[in-house]
């Protein structure tokens, strides 16, 4: 049929399958595409048992394996090309089509990303890892299997240490641990997209042998807000460490979860698997869908089927997957074409005969290791005398930590004073407007030289305030230039400002009636009236005191 | 033959291999599931040493030898019911086509079954006899790519850049169709 199909005809046809798939399917594009890989992992499972006499309440227990792709020019064993979104098949070579006759060579930048995410997971990097072969048939498979490390990864037992805004106001930072069973290198899969219609599968193999670094989080979690948390913290880390880009958007991060409930103290509920998440803020609600239907079907006496489940993301329900049911055995098998991976403690310790720079030396790998997300928040708390909460947001916002030491180099605003305008102001404008940080109108140059200022005494804080609103409007003009024309600095006229107060109080004989009373309250309501009448240009201390002195 | 463990311990496995049992396993003729060799595999490895003879004596033993193994050393014999014949298929994608396949299954099987009797205890399983060597890593650049015209002239059906292959896995037939068509294939 491709012979006799005009391209448009063809292009046309795919565009309209994609878009019957995506409805028929409530799921983006995206999903079409991203074709999961893992090792299955047995764990004992038996069905809550049901109390009759009031039963303590059922918790949900999470398990994370996600899946990141390495970020390195080339593929794991050949050297084709990494990019997203190429042309089809533009990225393929000999060994990623399986072609008879073709040899793994290992990316020795993959070695690398993978132990420096082992060493800042607090991991047990293997000096000697194994890979393995997994089988499995699917088209954008050409292998029949894909390399994996079943039996002896790169890294084991590790930790995350990972923290969320919890408690009743959802201010209090909650610190919670993570263990990490293993991080295990292996190859992406190609694409596959589905035209049911010509009943056939359109077969993209740009991703196929893609390095992927999959790590197995421990079920330790109990909801969908820790595990999404978990899933943040471990992005952060592989950005700052810049082992992976960790776009969710683009595959560059996939998370399944697997879920069950049970009682504390009791053994482990029948698990499923939610597939293929592919964002942080599905990633919870996901989960947290998956936990609550669990205990649904277990309160009315059902029973949980060990399967597979993907997220519908449009409805917010986890839905069934066709599945192998129980016909799936991956046939593991040492691959016989990789000899054994070996990584070196330090130079030292390379043996004879091998050149040290071919090599993974872990030392290395430690010296040029980046200040990690906790470390830096834990300085931000320290250094600037910041909330915990706040240390968190700077750190979690990509760039915004950077953005307010740009600041603090600029002004002499207290720390604490600058991080409310860059938290409160500038990122809440931001998300008001769906922007990002590098799409801010107003540059930490223009914020520091406002709060600058600010300081001086110049203009009011509530002045201040409207001055950046019309920052974010007019970024072409210097912050000056907006203080001038709105006619927003303080009034330096002492006897100006005697005036205004005076003429305020003979206005409102009643409410100084009140004050003289007793209730010092409605002083405020005095001092807003100045504050309007001079549109906050005035010092309200200076206020306060003169309005004290009138109506005492 | 000879396996070496990590260990250096020799696993003299031509030893427990009987005679009866090489032409049992060229007897299934005419069938490809099985692997038929003119001459067995290790007789064309040792016409090979015979043929360099030198000065390097080998440790590995130039003949083999073997003693018979008794059928009652071996574990019973294993039968392939449908059902596992079902499974086998879907996981390896390969048609048994009829009994034949199906018993020539359970002779290679059955030949296999040998293997329970070499004593194995201590010894840790070879992977490979690369396993002392460390695996050579290449540097992180790209230099080959643009194979896509090469390639997709191999395929048998593409659409545009796309390789074209059959929705998912074709379904293979139901267990009483299997049991059908097993019934009616004779030798």
């Amino acid at each position: 049929m491709a012979a006799s199909s005009s391209g448009n005809r063809i292009l046309l046809h795919k565009l309209n399958e994609l878009i019957t798939f995506k409805r028929i399917c409530n799921i983006t594009q995206h999903d079409i595409f991203i074709r999961r890989i893992r090792t299955s992992r047995s764990k004992c499972q038996l069905q809550p048992k049901m109390h009759t006499k009031s039963p303590p309440q059922m918790v949900g227990v999470v398990g994370l394996e996600i899946h990141a792709q390495i970020h390195a020019a080339s593929k794991l064993f050949s050297s084709s090309g990494v990019r997203f979104s190429a042309p089809p098949n533009s990225l393929v070579a000999c060994f990623d089509a399986s072609l008879p006759g073709t040899l793994p060579v290992l990316n020795r930048r993959c070695v690398e990303a993978s132990v420096m995410t082992g060493l800042a997971l607090n991991c047990t990097i293997n000096r000697k890892s194994l890979f393995d072969r997994k089988h499995y048939f699917y088209a954008d498979m050409p292998a029949g299997y894909q390399i994996t490390q079943q039996r002896l990864p790169i890294a084991v037992n590790g930790s995350l240490t990972y923290s969320y805004l919890g408690g009743r106001k959802r201010n209090q930072v909650v610190t919670k641990n993570v263990r990490i069973k293993q991080i295990q290198l292996e190859q992406d899969s190609g694409k596959s997209l589905h035209d049911d219609h010509r009943n056939q599968t359109l077969i993209d193999l740009n991703r196929a042998g893609v390095g992927l670094m999959e790590v197995v989080m421990e079920a330790d979690m109990e909801c969908g807000e820790e595990a999404a948390a978990a899933v943040r913290e471990l992005q952060l880390i592989l950005q700052t460490l810049g082992t992976c880009y960790g776009n969710m958007a683009e595959g560059q991060l996939r998370v399944d979860a697997n879920v069950s409930v049970h009682r504390p103290g009791e053994p482990l509920g029948v698990r499923t698997e939610v597939k293929n998440i592919n964002s942080a803020r599905y990633v919870a609600k996901a989960i947290d869908y998956e936990i609550q239907r669990q205990m649904e079907v277990l309160d009315t006496g059902g029973t949980i089927l060990n399967e597979t489940r993907a997220f519908d993301s449009k409805s917010g329900a986890t839905v069934p997957m066709r599945d192998k049911e129980g016909l799936q055995d991956y046939r593991f098998m040492p691959e016989p074409n990789l000899p054994p991976l070996f990584v070196y403690e330090s130079v030292a310790s390379v043996p004879a005969g091998v050149d040290p720079t071919q090599v993974v030396v872990i030392d290395r790998l430690k010296a040029i290791l980046p200040e990690l997300p906790g470390v830096k928040r834990a300085q931000l708390v320290e250094e600037y005398g910041l909330l915990p909460e706040h240390s968190f947001t700077l750190v979690n916002e990509v760039g915004l930590m950077d953005y307010f030491e740009r600041v603090i180099q600029k002004t002499k605003a207290e720390p604490r004073k600058v991080i409310g305008w860059v938290i409160k102001e500038l990122l809440g404008n931001l998300n008001q407007n769906g922007l990002r940080l590098t799409q801010s109108p107003i540059s930490s140059e223009a914020l520091a030289e406002l709060l600058n200022i600010l300081e001086s005494g110049h203009i009011s804080t509530s002045a201040a305030k409207v001055v950046f609103q019309e920052m974010w409007k007019l970024p072409e003009k210097s912050v000056k230039q907006l203080v001038a024309e709105l006619d927003l600095e303080l009034i330096s006229d002492q006897e100006q400002i005697l005036q205004i107060c005076r003429r305020v109080v003979d206005a409102h004989p009643e409410e100084v009636r009140v004050i003289r009373a007793g209730n010092k309250k409605v002083l405020n309501k005095l001092m807003g009236i100045v504050q309007k009448e001079t549109k906050g240009r005035t010092d309200p201390l200076q206020v306060r005191r003169i309005l004290e002195e009138m109506t005492s | 033959m000879v396996w070496t463990g990590v260990a250096g311990t020799r696993l003299h496995i031509a030893a427990a291999r009987p005679v009866h049992h090489r032409s049992m396993l060229l007897k299934p003729a005419a069938h490809g599931a099985c692997i038929r060799y003119a001459v067995p595999p290790w007789r064309r490895w040792m016409s090979k040493r015979d043929s360099s003879k030198s000065s390097f004596v080998s440790k590995v033993p130039q003949f083999p030898t073997w003693e018979p193994v008794a059928e009652n050393q071996l574990p019973p014999r294993t039968k392939i019911s449908p059902d596992l014949v079902d499974k086998l298929e879907r996981l390896a994608l390969v048609d048994f086509g009829n009994q034949e396949g199906v018993n020539c299954l359970e002779e290679a099987i059955r030949f296999a079954d040998q293997l329970h009797v070499v004593n194995t205890d201590g010894v840790e399983p070879m992977d490979s006899v690369l396993e002392n060597r460390a695996l050579q890593l290449r540097n992180d650049e790209v230099k080959e790519s643009d194979c896509v015209s090469e390639l997709l002239q191999l395929a048998a059906d593409r659409v545009e850049e796309y390789f074209v292959s059959p929705p998912g896995n074709i379904p293979l037939p139901k267990r009483e169709e299997r049991l059908a068509m097993l019934k009616h294939s004779a030798f």
